[in-house]
């Protein structure tokens, strides 16, 4: 209760403190002739956040692609040594898996999710509009679960015991009632099928994400394009491939490389289910494991830069995206 | 016949949405019929039993009852309020500020900036964690003031964290305020800072919402930031509860109702603010 206290306190004094801080830099800059004035006034704005953005974003991430070059001695002192950080990486047994891990998860899980969630957007779409917005709730309401509790969801799925304890995984008793014996699914390495079962639970709690965005899409379709498909005789299937996707395609674009984003940065599923054992490893979990367990500070940042680099052209597009959307209106 | 077929169609997808909702709510129907069970049962029998014979049943609530006494859930849920409540509401004056600059003064290097902040909604957490780390100790080092290790570290990095997608949202809301408002008020000679607090703050409420909503959630969700600058003094809900997967000897139901007081919170979020949520993430919700 205490704790709730302080934080309310906080809160209180927060804005207090900041609002203050903005009063006293308006009057401070009213004080100076117009010219400067006109000059100065924006950074009072911007400025704070720009400062709080370059000291916990800009700074330090810069700070650990420096890292990543370094070795750290036990007294924090730091010294150069090139690419071996890297090096240590590669040679790791588990780094060729890590890598395959990764590139599954941006080829699975972005397409399954738009696909599915736009199957369901077109489905909803078709039925009356109250059934329509309890379907919505329920395939949206995952997206408001954590990856922890995800987990635990999802591990009553996938339990097992040995043969002829009592099961109480879903999974199982289902495949034991098809005739197979109990399975530890998460040990099931042929053809990476325990990354798969993991990535169930990410389409699981981005689909409704993807939905509640390509539902919106969907509706903002023309009524008269779709009109004059009908009569020109095309069927459902048509009419949606011809007409409905081609211009829905931006949005699901956007949809796409958000999740793409969610599945290259997977960290939370992987720590929780497996650990990243049994080659479910991916970069982030890498970083977590060699930091913050193994205290490699070295090979951690290695793993880090690796991640960075691998969102930077999506970065890159995200802005030219984002100037072409500003050029057009 | 345009009409049958609609009707046919929709008789269809009603169908095949029966089906998915099914599957999809699933997991989380197991979840919760579990945690309500005695522990003898829910250790030998799958959830799916109680369905087929209610009445053979012990229903009980003492899961719960162990979770937030002997688990310290209920302290953890105390941790998870105090690092969510001030880590979403103190960014909203800052990232409204900031929007008004971007969206109505014209200075020089405002395409630039506002470019760097696209781009930095994109990047990793990360890649920021190590340096903000040290740099935490390191004060403490030189001024005695504990940082790492207390609310007021995640606050910091959340709230840092949190500025580009709040820009951005708030932004995209104040670019439809019609610019003839703002002139009108300037030739009344209305300063930017009273613009801001009269005018502007006020027309935003939606938006702000919105953004509240969705950085409410985030925080309340979040692991990472939460274990690397609380840690376990103080653990949050999500900390206590991959500790508890940890451990078996609970058993299956005490973990079910673990998480279960953990999801009580964003799925009350959901249910009764669930139009500002959507809106929030029609606005450009891209974490």
């Amino acid at each position: 209760m205490k704790d709730l206290l302080t934080a309310l306190t906080a809160v209180v004094a927060g804005i207090a403190i900041t609002a203050f801080v903005y009063w006293l830099m308006n009057k401070i800059v009213h004080l100076f002739p117009e010219t400067i004035k006109k000059k100065v006034e924006p950074f009072i704005f911007i400025g704070p956040v720009l400062f709080l953005i370059g000291l916990f974003i800009v700074v330090p991430t810069i700070q650990s692609i420096r890292l990543s070059f370094m070795e750290e001695a036990i007294d924090g002192s730091t010294t150069f040594i090139g690419l071996q950080n890297f090096r240590d990486l590669f040679a790791e047994d588990y780094f060729p898996n890590m890598v395959v891990n990764n590139l599954m998860w941006i080829a699975i899980v972005p397409i399954l999710t738009v696909s599915i969630g736009l199957a369901i957007a077109q489905f909803a779409n078709n039925v009356g509009s109250r059934a329509e917005k309890i379907f919505k709730s329920i395939f949206f309401m995952p997206m408001t679960i954590s990856f922890v509790s995800a987990a635990v969801i999802w591990r009553y799925i996938y339990a097992y015991a040995p043969e002829g304890q009592d099961q109480v995984g879903l999974l199982n008793t289902l495949w034991m009632k098809l005739g197979g014996n109990p399975q530890a699914w998460f040990q099931i390495e042929a053809f990476r099928f325990n990354n798969l079962l993991l990535m169930v639970i990410l389409i699981w709690l981005s689909a409704g994400y993807a939905m509640v965005l390509l539902s919106a899409a969907i509706k903002s379709v023309p009524e008269d394009t779709l009109e004059a498909g009908r009569v020109d005789g095309a069927n459902t299937g048509q009419i949606f491939f011809k007409i409905v996707l081609p211009q829905i395609w931006p949005t699901a674009i956007a949809v796409f490389i958000t999740v793409l984003i969610g599945a290259m940065k997977v960290f939370d599923i992987v720590l929780a289910m497996t650990g990243g054992n049994y080659n479910t490893t991916v970069l982030a979990q890498t970083f977590y494991l060699e930091y913050f367990i193994y205290g490699n500070t070295g090979k951690a940042m290695a793993a880090v830069v690796i991640l960075i680099l691998a969102i930077v052209p999506v970065m890159f597009y995200q802005v030219r995206h984002y100037r072409k959307f500003e050029a057009a209106r | 016949m345009n009409v049958t077929r609609q009707k046919k169609q929709g008789r269809g997808s009603f169908i095949v949405l029966i089906v998915l909702s099914a599957l999809w709510l699933l997991p989380t129907v197991g979840l919760f019929i579990t945690s309500l069970r005695a522990k003898g049962e829910a250790q030998t029998t799958g959830w799916w039993d109680v369905i087929f014979n209610p009445f053979s049943q012990n229903w009980d609530l003492s899961s719960y009852i162990t979770v937030l006494t002997e688990n310290k859930l209920a302290t953890s849920f105390i941790s998870s309020m105090a690092v969510t409540i001030p880590a979403t509401i103190l960014p909203l004056l800052f990232a409204a500020y900031a929007a008004f600059g971007f969206t109505f003064l014209s200075f020089r290097g405002r395409e630039f900036f506002f470019s760097v902040i696209i781009g930095l909604l994109v990047v990793p957490l990360q890649g920021a964690l190590v340096p903000v780390l040290k740099m935490f100790i390191s004060i403490t080092d030189k001024t005695g003031i504990e940082i790492s290790g207390q609310y007021a570290a995640a606050w910091f990095v959340h709230s840092a964290f949190a500025m580009p997608l709040a820009i951005y949202i708030l932004r995209n809301y104040m670019m439809t305020i019609p610019n003839t408002l703002i002139e009108a008020a300037r030739m009344d000679g209305a300063s930017n800072f009273t613009i801001f607090w009269r005018l502007v703050l006020p027309i935003s409420v939606p938006a702000l919402a919105s953004f509240a909503i969705f950085q409410f959630l985030w925080v309340w969700n979040d692991y990472l930031i939460a274990f690397v600058f609380v840690g376990n003094e103080r653990p949050v809900l999500t900390y206590t509860l991959l500790a508890m997967l940890g451990q078996y000897g609970e058993g299956w139901q005490a973990v079910a109702a673990g998480s279960f007081v953990s999801l009580s919170v964003p799925l009350l979020v959901f249910f009764t603010l669930q139009r500002y949520f959507v809106r929030g993430l029609t606005a450009g919700a891209v974490k």
